[in-house]
């Protein structure tokens, strides 16, 4: 595919596929800031979140949800980004960044509260510096864009302190051919909005291949922008980290938006509702499982002496503790009362809403009644 | 993301009615807003140093700078989508959509973003973003300029829909709709823009001051009587109000006296206003320049029939547009709801 949109041309590497530590003089200083502590964190990020995702798709599977979405595969370049957050930041995700979820603090079986058709949003994102998923592709980029704008009018960026803040938003190849998402990449450039767009370009929009969308690499939909961009292995959680700290600076210092693209790969299918085996060839799967990115993380700290058997252990302990927990909160949680569809539709009353709760209470009373009377 | 109304004390002195413009009443009420709340900003096409088409922002962005009246970039999905952002970020964002027409590319924002974002977070998210929409039509324009889509931004839950006929009604109506937490379509009937009227301007300034915007809230989604009458209610709203006042003035030299409803909001619908009504005169029709099929006047007269019906001395008529797109504005006369074709709706009802 050489000159397509998965033509590896520019692509930052600093950990290969077999786990070996790669140099770039660019981010190699980045990269440097990450402690043997800080790798372990990611990695755990990683795999307790695979050993959710594998869990969340076994309770899909079993019918205690609705949907599942999975984040297998794309596992590095969200530990690398999410690694790369302060809490002054701020994130907009798409709908599959579970990673990053975790690395903000959500206790993640809560999200499937979303899945399971309970509630549509189960966190307050304000709290963790995390906004609701969005599921309409692409429309959450302008919500990150206007956030960014409002975090500058706030004076949150270029101070050079902790303080200073930056938006980074999580979309994928799909989106890129949404019209909100060039309309945000405009709003974004002309107000030099604190913002740093990510996209996963897993190769699928379910079963359209990148090519569906581009004739080049993503990465180059910045340049008519004036935005500054940069390339990265999406399955190299440290090459992650790495450009993904550059941009946020980038934005935090007031230089305004970044746009990266990581090359990744959807493992998995798009949700639980899909079959890829309809559309893609399992050669490819093959060619890509061999580039895992929990397997690429793991040789290196074995490598570096830095993987000791009482971590694995541990971070193999959290990830079962947090499926089984999963697994029986999920059917622990009772349908919500049916009046509470008439909540929060408004902040302030408002009659339509007002009348046909009242006229539904009366009619959910008025089985109770015959209920009563026999 | 609360809906308290930052206070300014003192910035408000007793004034004697002034004679305003419609155009001029939103103008000087934003202003009011802008004054009151630091975090109200204005964002639209042209409404920087022209004061937008219809020169509804004039002088704002020379008073209070290019910050707080934003000129954007000419992409409507972009603007309503950058003001739930910044909405997300605690700032109330006022945004001028230039024409009727012109509002679709924003339609996923509005209807799917805008309006569910305070239901999706559990109430724990609220976006108090304004929409201003120049609507309808009488003024001579090329095609996708005087439409009318409140019915589309009705149907949505979570949206409030609120249209002024009157200058006062534009003034007041403007703060309260800023003052609200709930994200309100603002509906401007540009070809009354020019008409004057007398405003108040005390009232609805010390209503907010005092940080009453639940109550400010609720005054925004009632209707008014604009006229009593006792034989006809005549149901109406934004540019109709004044067709309607006229026929009821035409009917008044046949004997038949005229009520005229304005509905001042769509969404809520000020039903208890209309039934009262209805069941005083026993004959309702209502007029929008909206087309009438599966329009604003079918939900009035569902609502009439359900709860007036043993009242209703005729079944309630509709007079509105046709079920076709707005027609070269030669002919626009005839599409839209003319006093001939009002008046011959309340004969109907009269002589059922």
């Amino acid at each position: 595919m050489a000159g397509g949109p998965l033509d590896t041309e520019g692509l930052v590497t600093l950990l290969d596929h077999h786990g070996r530590r790669q140099s770039d003089e660019r981010f190699d200083d980045l990269a440097s800031r990450l402690a043997p502590s800080d790798l372990r964190d990611m990695y755990r990020a990683m795999v307790v979140t695979r050993a959710f995702d594998d869990a969340a798709m076994a309770l899909q599977r079993q019918g205690e949800l609705g949907l599942w979405v999975q984040s297998l595969g794309q596992e590095g370049i969200q530990a690398g980004s999410g690694k790369a957050l302060r809490a002054s930041d701020y994130v907009f995700p798409s709908y599959r960044e579970h990673v990053v979820a975790y690395q903000r603090g959500l206790d993640l079986p809560q999200m499937l509260r979303l899945f399971r058709g309970l509630e549509h949003g189960p966190w307050d994102p304000s709290e963790i510096g995390f906004h609701l998923y969005t599921l309409v592709i692409g429309a959450h980029t302008l919500h990150a864009t206007g956030y960014a704008m409002g975090m500058d009018r706030d004076g949150r960026v270029g101070s050079g302190t902790e303080d200073d803040g930056a938006v980074i938003c999580y979309l994928g190849d799909g989106a890129t051919s949404q019209g909100d998402f060039n309309e945000a990449l405009t709003f974004a450039a002309v107000t030099n909005a604190p913002i740093v767009f990510l996209i996963q370009n897993n190769q699928w929009a379910i079963s359209e291949p990148t090519t569906r969308q581009s004739r080049i690499p993503l990465v180059h939909r910045a340049d008519g922008f004036g935005i500054p961009s940069m390339r990265v292995d999406g399955n190299d959680p440290i090459a992650g980290y790495a450009v993904t700290s550059w941009a946020l600076e980038h934005a935090r210092s007031g230089n305004g938006p970044v746009l990266i693209e990581a090359l990744t790969y959807r493992m998995g299918a798009h949700t639980s509702s899909d079959d890829p085996t309809k559309y893609r060839e399992r050669a490819q799967e093959d060619y890509w499982r061999e580039r895992d990115p929990i397997a690429r993380l793991e040789s290196y700290l074995t490598e570096i002496g830095e993987f000791p058997e009482e971590f694995v252990a541990e971070i193999e302990a959290e990830g079962k503790e947090m499926a089984e927990r999963a697994r029986t909160l999920v059917r622990s949680w009772p349908a919500p009362p049916a009046t509470s569809m008439f909540d929060h539709v408004y902040a302030h009353p408002h009659a339509a809403v007002e009348t046909e709760r009242e006229w539904f209470e009366r009619y959910e009373s008025s089985f109770t009644d015959t209920e009563a009377a026999r | 993301m609360t809906d308290t109304i930052h206070r300014t004390p003192g910035s408000h002195v007793a004034e004697a009615p002034t004679k305003m413009t419609m155009a001029g009443a939103i103008n000087a009420g934003l202003r009011a807003a802008m004054e009151r709340d630091d975090k109200v900003l204005l964002m639209g096409e042209d409404i920087g140093q022209l004061g937008g088409v219809f020169r509804v922002t004039e002088g704002l962005h020379k008073d209070f700078g290019e910050s707080r009246v934003i000129d954007t970039p000419l992409a409507e999905s972009g603007i309503v989508g950058t003001a739930i952002g910044l909405g997300l970020r605690g700032y109330r964002s006022v945004v001028e959509i230039q024409f009727d027409g012109f509002v679709f590319p924003a339609f996923d924002q509005i209807t799917t973003q805008l309006a569910k974002m305070h239901y999706r977070s559990q109430g724990r998210l609220t976006l108090p973003v304004v929409i201003r929409i120049p609507y309808a039509g009488h003024i001579g324009a090329i095609e996708h300029h005087s439409e009318s889509p409140e019915a589309l931004f009705a149907h949505t839950a979570g949206l409030r829909l609120v249209t002024p006929a009157t200058p006062q009604d534009a003034y007041d109506m403007i703060q309260q709709a800023i003052a609200c937490p709930d994200p309100v379509i603002f509906l401007e009937p540009k070809a009354r823009y020019w008409d004057k009227g007398e405003v108040e301007t005390d009232r609805v300034v010390r209503q907010l001051s005092d940080g009453e915007s639940k109550t400010a809230t609720a005054e925004m989604s009632q209707a008014r009587v604009a006229r009593e009458g006792s034989d006809v209610t005549l149901v109406a709203y934004g540019p109709t109000v004044h067709v309607a006042l006229q026929v009821a003035e035409i009917a008044a030299a046949q004997d038949v006296d005229v009520e005229v409803v304005d509905l001042r909001s769509l969404s809520p619908l000020d039903i208890p206003t209309v039934v009262a009504s209805a069941k005083r005169t026993g004959r309702v029709v209502v007029v929008h320049e909206a087309p009438t099929l599966h329009g604003i006047g079918a939900e009035i007269s569902a609502a009439v029939t359900e709860q007036a019906f043993f009242h209703l001395q005729a079944p309630v008529l509709r007079v509105g547009a046709f079920h076709a797109p707005y027609p070269g504005s030669k002919i626009e006369h005839e599409y839209l709801p003319s006093i001939d074709r009002v008046y011959d709706a309340i004969e109907r009802v009269v002589s059922h």
